[in-house]
């Protein structure tokens, strides 16, 4: 795994994304995206669709982007993007446009992404632009007031996943972003935490030089929407990855790696039991989360439990 | 020489040398995305070629691609155009000059793949600039012009070409082309515009606005489009003093001593020539108002048009269900409100699901106007649906 | 650093058009700081320069001071926490506002 960034004091200075804006205390979806645009530099175009980052960062009349972006729809990030790529490289060629690299980059919830955005996602990658995708998962539609989405995870309470006498909660598992983007055959997947910075940035450079279509998927928890401390964002994150609740690999032309190995799994009770939204499961719905976190783990060859 | 509607219209895009494509197959317009491929496939269109996969994501595209920079053609109608509609109002909100060609096709239900107007009315507030091609000769120059129009710095507004699905794609018809040379006569390289989006110069588009600034960013944007005829009209002569080819916002035919008007748009117009030569004979004062632009609404040429009528007969291919009649009817109506002198303004629906338009049907409407005027009849809510089996 | 916290009311003619943004990053004019009721404290002489709470800031409110070591930007500071919780060597404590 290439290290554009080997220690945290290798992370460049220059801000891209300025502060000022209005995300939650504690959010960690500016974290992840001023560690990318950090490790992409200012050579950018950005879109994003509807979602906590696109109102968080542009409220009339101030923006947080000190590079040039653009929010169009919700359903359409991948489908504006393509335009962008398209327009870049129809200009370079008939030398409108010097021929410096721009990297066309999403960033997108897990709403605009595989649920309502999963059709214009499917066709930019099938099309094969050349653009960096991030998708910001944390797991919910959180800017209306966390609603689920086909990315919440089993069991986690939201608010129309409600949790009452008859139903606890979703009852469907979370829905695989990495898998459906790795199945177009893209040159470049991976996953990420908002906890391993260096990780997440080398990513995003590797995702970004490439040629053709990338996704990463950052997991970035919210803090009133899986009612955790402020403080704990990181905390959870890192968990998340420690149990193999979020394992972090990258997929490099079909071939999978796993890029932050965990030689022994935590128990996903320690992950859990940080966050209210998963304060009403029961002894058996914890089992069966372990269970699947288990299976997937010794697919991946991630370390056994403690 | 003739050609197919389509292929023309594929051919004024490619004189324009348009650089992005962004478009979704769909019947009638099919045509023009195919012969577009075969342009870019073969080297004698230079331009990125996205085969989107809905029509939703062709106009995202489109306004990406746009915002960038790039001159942008689509093409799309009917269930298309309706599924592109939440994104129309943002390209043009966002000023983008996308020239986009809508071979209108009817609205479902049912399933109708051939030409009414209901799909480009039911977009009419989107704040794009709309013209209506009567036929193969108007839709090759107003796409041409389009280009120009839209991205006058005075207007930076997308702009709609409607032409009637089938009628005025599949067919094949005599026209004048223009040389490339000629285009570029007229047409000048595409500039990028001062915030497009570039590293060098970072804007943000499409923030959040809250109720204090809504108002101030549509009223910008309602003054732009109606600013926009003068600039129309100016191109509309432009182009006429270069190519002998003249047109007007509103045509005119045999409306010198008129007492009744038909007012209608689009590829019916030719029908509705022969249906006023035959009337004179018998006659009768009648002549025939054709709209070429429905948006900006021509409030001024329609009223001159309107001077010293009884009656005017609104033609229109859609119906606003449940509304007060036809689209364009209701438009015109309220348009003429306050003349001082208003002739009685009379609507008609046909052609609906591409039904064909006969001379005879303007015959019938004209007799139904005059039986109004003479108070032998009255018609409920002013309009009718001229070709019903009831 | 300008303090511009209401929010302007432009007239039509005062609009860039289509309601762009041009100028990037202007959100620095908007003072975040008083939403908190924590704020961090960074003692000094515990403080290693690691940067992990300048790499884990939400809103870019740990600056570089001197001596390659960290402080608070007071104007932009949330008091979510975070810088606390993960510092290696425990150099932040969070105080209550009105506290010193």
């Amino acid at each position: 795994m290439a290290a554009y960034f080997k220690n945290l004091k290798e992370i460049p200075e220059e801000e891209y994304f300025i502060h000022g804006h209005r995300a939650c205390a504690g959010c960690t979806e500016p974290i992840a995206v001023r560690l990318v645009l950090k490790a992409i530099g200012k050579d950018c175009i950005v879109v994003s669709p509807t979602g906590c980052l696109e109102v968080f960062s542009t409220p009339y009349p101030y923006t947080s982007w000190a590079v040039p972006w653009c929010h169009v729809a919700f359903e359409n990030a991948g489908a504006v993007a393509s335009g962008v790529e398209a327009a870049l490289k129809v200009y370079k060629r008939k030398g409108k446009l010097p021929d410096k690299k721009v990297h066309v980059v999403v960033f997108a919830g897990d709403g605009g992404t595989i649920d309502i955005g999963l059709q214009s996602l499917s066709g930019a990658l099938e099309r094969g632009h050349d653009m960096l995708y991030v998708c910001l998962d944390n797991e919910a539609y959180m800017n209306t007031g966390i609603q689920r989405s086909g990315s919440t995870p089993y069991g986690a309470w939201t608010t129309t996943s409600a949790v009452g006498k008859v139903i606890p909660g979703k009852i469907q598992w979370k829905k695989d972003g990495a898998k459906i983007a790795a199945a177009h055959d893209i040159p470049y997947v991976a996953t990420a935490s908002v906890a391993y910075p260096l990780d997440l940035m080398n990513k995003a450079r590797k995702g970004a030089e490439i040629d053709g279509p990338a996704y990463i998927q950052v997991l970035c928890p919210c803090v009133p929407g899986w009612r955790i401390r402020s403080e704990h964002s990181i905390k959870v994150a890192r968990l998340a990855v420690q149990t193999g609740i979020y394992p972090l690999y990258e997929i490099e032309n079909g071939s999978l790696t796993v890029t932050v190995k965990v030689p022994q799994r935590k128990n996903v009770e320690e992950y859990l039991r940080l966050q209210g939204r998963f304060g009403h499961l029961t002894e058996d719905m914890i089992k069966k989360i372990q269970s699947r976190v288990d299976m997937e783990a010794e697919k991946l060859g991630l370390g056994p439990r403690k | 020489m003739g050609m197919e509607c389509a292929a023309a219209a594929a051919l004024a895009a490619k004189l324009a040398m348009v650089d992005v494509i962004a478009a979704y197959p769909i019947t009638p317009q099919t045509h023009i995305a195919e012969t577009l491929s075969e342009y870019v496939a073969n080297g004698e269109l230079d331009a990125e070629y996205i085969n989107a996969e809905s029509e939703h994501s062709a106009i995202s595209a489109c306004i990406g691609a746009a915002a960038t920079g790039a001159r942008v053609f689509t093409a799309t109608c009917g269930q298309g155009l309706a599924l592109m509609h939440e994104l129309l109002p943002i390209a043009a909100g966002w000023r983008l000059p996308i020239v986009m060609v809508n071979t209108n096709r009817s609205l479902s239900p049912n399933l109708n793949i051939w030409g009414d107007q209901s799909d480009s009315m039911a977009s009419r507030d989107c704040g794009w600039i709309q013209f209506f091609a009567e036929n193969a000769q108007e839709l090759f120059d107003l796409v041409i012009m389009a280009f120009r129009i839209a991205e006058d710095e005075r207007v930076q507004l997308p702009v709609m070409v409607n032409a009637k699905g089938f009628y005025c794609t599949h067919v094949i018809e005599p026209l004048i082309i223009l040389d490339q040379e000629e285009v570029e006569k007229f047409l000048p390289p595409k500039k990028i515009q001062k915030y497009a989006l570039n590293p060098n110069n970072p804007t943000t588009w499409g923030c959040v606005a809250f109720p204090d600034v809504q108002t101030e960013i549509r009223k910008q944007w309602d003054d732009a489009l109606r600013n926009s005829i003068k600039v129309i009209r100016e191109v509309f002569k432009e182009y006429g003093s270069l190519f002998g080819r003249n047109y007007d916002i509103i045509e005119t035919y045999r409306m010198e001593d008129a007492e009744v008007g038909l007012l209608l748009m689009g590829y019916a117009c030719g029908t509705c020539r022969v249906a006023v030569d035959t009337l004179r004979e018998e006659g009768e004062k009648v002549g025939m108002i054709k709209l070429r632009v429905f948006r900006p609404f021509p409030f001024d040429d329609l009223a001159a048009a309107s001077k010293n009528l009884k009656a005017i007969g609104v033609f229109d291919e859609a119906i606003s269900v449940g509304g007060v009649g036809g689209p364009l009817f209701g438009e015109v109506r309220s348009a003429l409100y306050s003349l001082e002198r208003r002739p009685k303004v009379l609507g008609f629906i046909q052609g609906i699901g591409g039904r064909d338009i006969k001379v005879d049907d303007f015959i019938r409407a004209y007799y139904e106007i005059k039986s109004v005027l003479s108070g032998e009849k009255r018609i409920e809510n002013d309009f009718m649906f001229l070709q019903v089996r009831e | 650093m300008n303090e511009f916290k209401r929010t302007p009311k432009p007239r039509v003619s005062e609009l860039p058009i289509a309601a762009i943004i041009p100028e990037p990053g202007n959100s620095k004019y908007y003072f975040t700081g008083d939403w908190r009721s924590v704020r961090p404290v960074i003692n000094k002489d515990k403080c290693t320069g690691c940067s992990l709470c300048w790499v884990y800031c939400p809103d870019t409110a740990i600056i570089k001071v001197e001596g390659g070591k960290y402080d608070v930007d007071l104007n932009y500071c949330k008091g979510c926490g975070i810088c606390a919780e993960e510092c290696p060597v425990k150099a932040i404590t969070m105080v209550e506002e009105g506290e010193d």
